[in-house]
């Protein structure tokens, strides 16, 4: 079930490991599988790029990890281990317990994360007090230290500042500094630079990717960008209608696709080296999980469908370290070995 | 901030100005006080010397211009009716209408916002249901009938409340055990008996505005909870008490501000209704017997200070305002 790039040593067990995750959404017009049956795991300081199209159960899977899921929304099967503890069964206190504080989430708009009408001192101290027992000075220390470390210059008087006096790259700092506060040993980033200009997108990054290494922190990271998951994780995880259809170390994945699906997504991405040629795309649209089509779910798009693919695949070892959730992979050789 | 405060007290100076040209403008088209204040049969020279002594004679502008030299010197003019400056016979009413008004908007607050923040957060359960529903009686059942159902339930039949009146005042200098309980001006809430005949009065006109600020909590509380700044919060690991109560609540406090503070000018403008129905020595009723006989000056007074009561009170919301809210800026851009 592990899916590792570099092999892991004995002793280190996965920080996070989720099995066989379902969480659905009980609506009035039927029941949404947003995340249906997703296994993965995360080795200590190690990141997983979650990848996939809106709607594909990406962020219900992150919030399913912190216990966020609201109603009519609710985790109805499956393990979330982390370090060992299942999440899936403990109490809201307990949750509350881990949440800021060894798991911590980023989101996606840094605009709409920081509470407007609270300083940001507010709002950062709060979140020491909530965890730690220390004097309301020690906790400004801590805040300010840890905002000095995600690059914000002067930080005593940025602390007294309201969010909306931030630029949104900013603002994003002060929310993944807000992450940091207690060193968490994971965090869920839900596209934490998707509303950034790309320079500052790439700056946020080389730190995440430099804290990442120095504490130990695991990362799963949320996006749809596939360049964004080329530069920064070690694994890739490809969501589709719910469903991991596709995982593996970054290189062999980005290389060399197995699924049709994370094929077809490697080539919507614009290059430089396929200048002059028109763009791949992936005809037709993300079905409504309301009314998946039988089988494989991406069936009515893919362009290898075959009558195999009436039945409904399972996600299957395809190659060393490789998984894949498809009856008529890309992979010629994986094909014949399965 | 102070250059902010002197433009809005500027600009107040010309809402009253322009106020009281169409209120003067207005009441002089409404009729002719003559034809009331006068006996039917007073003869001619009578009548020639009561227009003159009442400065009726002039043309309107001059009229106005009297009225306007006065105004600013203080004098707002004597009341047709009672002979007395129209200034001081309000602001001997004042008080009482002051305290009902004030009283009402202290239920409406402590009522409505934690009913409203419940059925904003639990919003399926029986209670906010029940909640709800109330509220839609609240704004729909009208404030005279109300107040009849009141008096018959608390006075005439369980006999708990007095049903008219102010009942005993006191003087605000009157400090506990002094006896000048008889000078000054004089509130009901600063003595038991008094409070209990404010009581219904008080929940008569709080009743429309609690509905208000429920209703707007509600929405406010059910808006609030979906931002990404919520759910950031609860991902931060904060108690839920905290959640709802500093980073929902501060939220929700902006609109109800604006709207309590406009409600209150108009509680204290018109309660009308619900003075009459308590027989509430306050301005409402006042107002409404002047209108009857065109006690000219009493109306424009009582209509200026109403204006300067409003322009008040919208000073304050916007200073309340711009506390609860940062991205609000009190500046002043030329």
């Amino acid at each position: 079930m592990t899916v590792a790039s570099t092999p892991a040593s004995p002793a280190a067990a996965p920080t996070l490991e989720v099995r066989n995750l379902r969480t659905h959404f009980f609506t009035r017009a039927g029941v949404v599988k947003a995340v249906d049956d997703v296994s993965f795991s995360i080795g200590r300081g190690k990141v997983l790029g979650l990848v996939g199209e809106s709607g594909s159960g990406k962020t219900v899977t992150g919030f399913s990890v912190l216990g966020l899921v609201d109603p009519p929304g609710r985790i109805v099967g499956g393990e979330i281990l982390f370090q060992g503890r299942d999440l899936t069964k403990m109490s809201e206190a307990e949750m509350r317990d881990l949440r800021g504080n060894r798991v911590a989430m980023i989101f996606q708009d840094p605009m709409m994360t920081l509470n407007p009408v609270l300083r940001v001192d507010t709002q950062m101290i709060e979140t020491v007090l909530a965890h730690k027992k220390v004097s309301r000075e020690e906790a400004r220390q801590r805040a300010r230290d840890t905002l000095g470390m995600v690059g914000i210059p002067s930080p005593d008087e940025r602390l007294k500042s309201y969010p909306h006096q931030f630029s949104g790259g900013m603002r994003q700092r002060v929310a993944i500094a807000i992450a940091l506060l207690h060193e968490p040993d994971l965090i869920v980033a839900d596209e934490p630079t998707t509303a950034l200009d790309v320079t500052i997108q790439g700056q946020i990054l080389a730190e995440v990717q430099k804290l990442a290494t120095t504490t130990g922190t695991s990362l799963i990271w949320i996006t749809h960008d596939l360049s964004v998951v080329a530069g920064l994780a070690d694994e890739v995880a490809v969501m589709y209608a719910g469903r991991i259809v596709e995982k593996g170390a970054v290189s062999d994945v980005l290389d060399a696709p197995l699924h049709p699906y994370t094929f077809g997504l490697i080539g919507s991405v614009p290059s430089r080296n396929k200048r002059g040629e028109p763009l791949r795309q992936i005809p037709g649209m993300t079905p409504s999980l309301l009314n998946l089509p039988p089988g494989c779910a991406f069936r009515t798009r893919c362009p290898r469908a075959a009558e195999v693919c009436m039945a409904e695949p399972e996600i299957r070892e395809l190659a060393p370290g490789r998984e894949a959730r498809c009856f008529r992979p890309m992979n010629e050789a994986a094909e014949q070995a399965a | 901030m102070t250059v902010y405060l002197v433009r809005r007290l500027i600009q107040a100076l010309f809402v009253v100005l322009a106020m009281s040209v169409i209120v003067f403008v207005g009441v002089y088209a409404i009729g002719d006080p003559v034809e009331i204040l006068i006996s039917p049969d007073a003869d001619q020279i009578e009548r020639e010397r009561a227009v003159r002594a009442l400065g009726l004679d002039l043309p309107l502008w001059q009229q106005y211009l009297v009225f306007l030299t006065n105004a600013v010197q203080g004098d707002l003019g004597r009341s047709f009716v009672f002979n007395e400056p129209a200034l001081k016979l309000i602001l001997q009413r004042m008080p009482a209408t002051l305290e009902l008004a004030f009283g009402a908007m202290f239920l409406s607050i402590i009522i409505g916002l934690p009913l409203g923040l419940y059925a904003g957060l639990r919003p399926n359960s029986p209670a906010s249901k029940t909640i709800m529903a109330g509220s839609i009686l609240g704004f729909s059942l009208p404030t005279f009938w109300v107040g009849l159902m009141l008096i018959m339930v608390f006075a005439v039949q369980l006999g708990w409340l007095p049903s008219t009146g102010r009942g005993e005042t006191c003087s605000v200098l009157g400090f506990v055990g002094l006896t000048s309980c008889s000078s000054g001006t004089q509130w009901s809430f600063l003595t038991l008996n008094g409070l209990s005949h404010m009581a219904m009065p008080a929940l008569n006109l709080a009743l429309f505005k609690i509905s208000l600020v429920i209703r707007l909590t509600r929405a406010g509380v059910r808006e609030t909870m979906l931002m990404d700044y919520v759910k950031f919060a609860r991902a931060k690991g904060l108690s839920p008490s905290r959640v709802t109560f500093v980073h929902v609540f501060k939220n929700i406090l902006i609109p109800v501000v604006t709207v309590v503070g406009l409600e209150l000018g108009s509680t204290i403008a018109f309660s009308v209704v619900t003075e009459s129905v308590f027989a509430w020595p306050g301005m409402g009723k006042l107002i409404i017997d002047s209108i009857n006989v065109l006690d000219r000056p009493v109306i424009v007074a009582y209509l200026m200070i109403i204006v300067l009561l409003f322009i008040t009170i919208n000073l304050v919301v916007d200073l309340t305002y711009s506390m609860l809210d940062p991205r609000v800026r009190l500046e002043s851009k030329a």
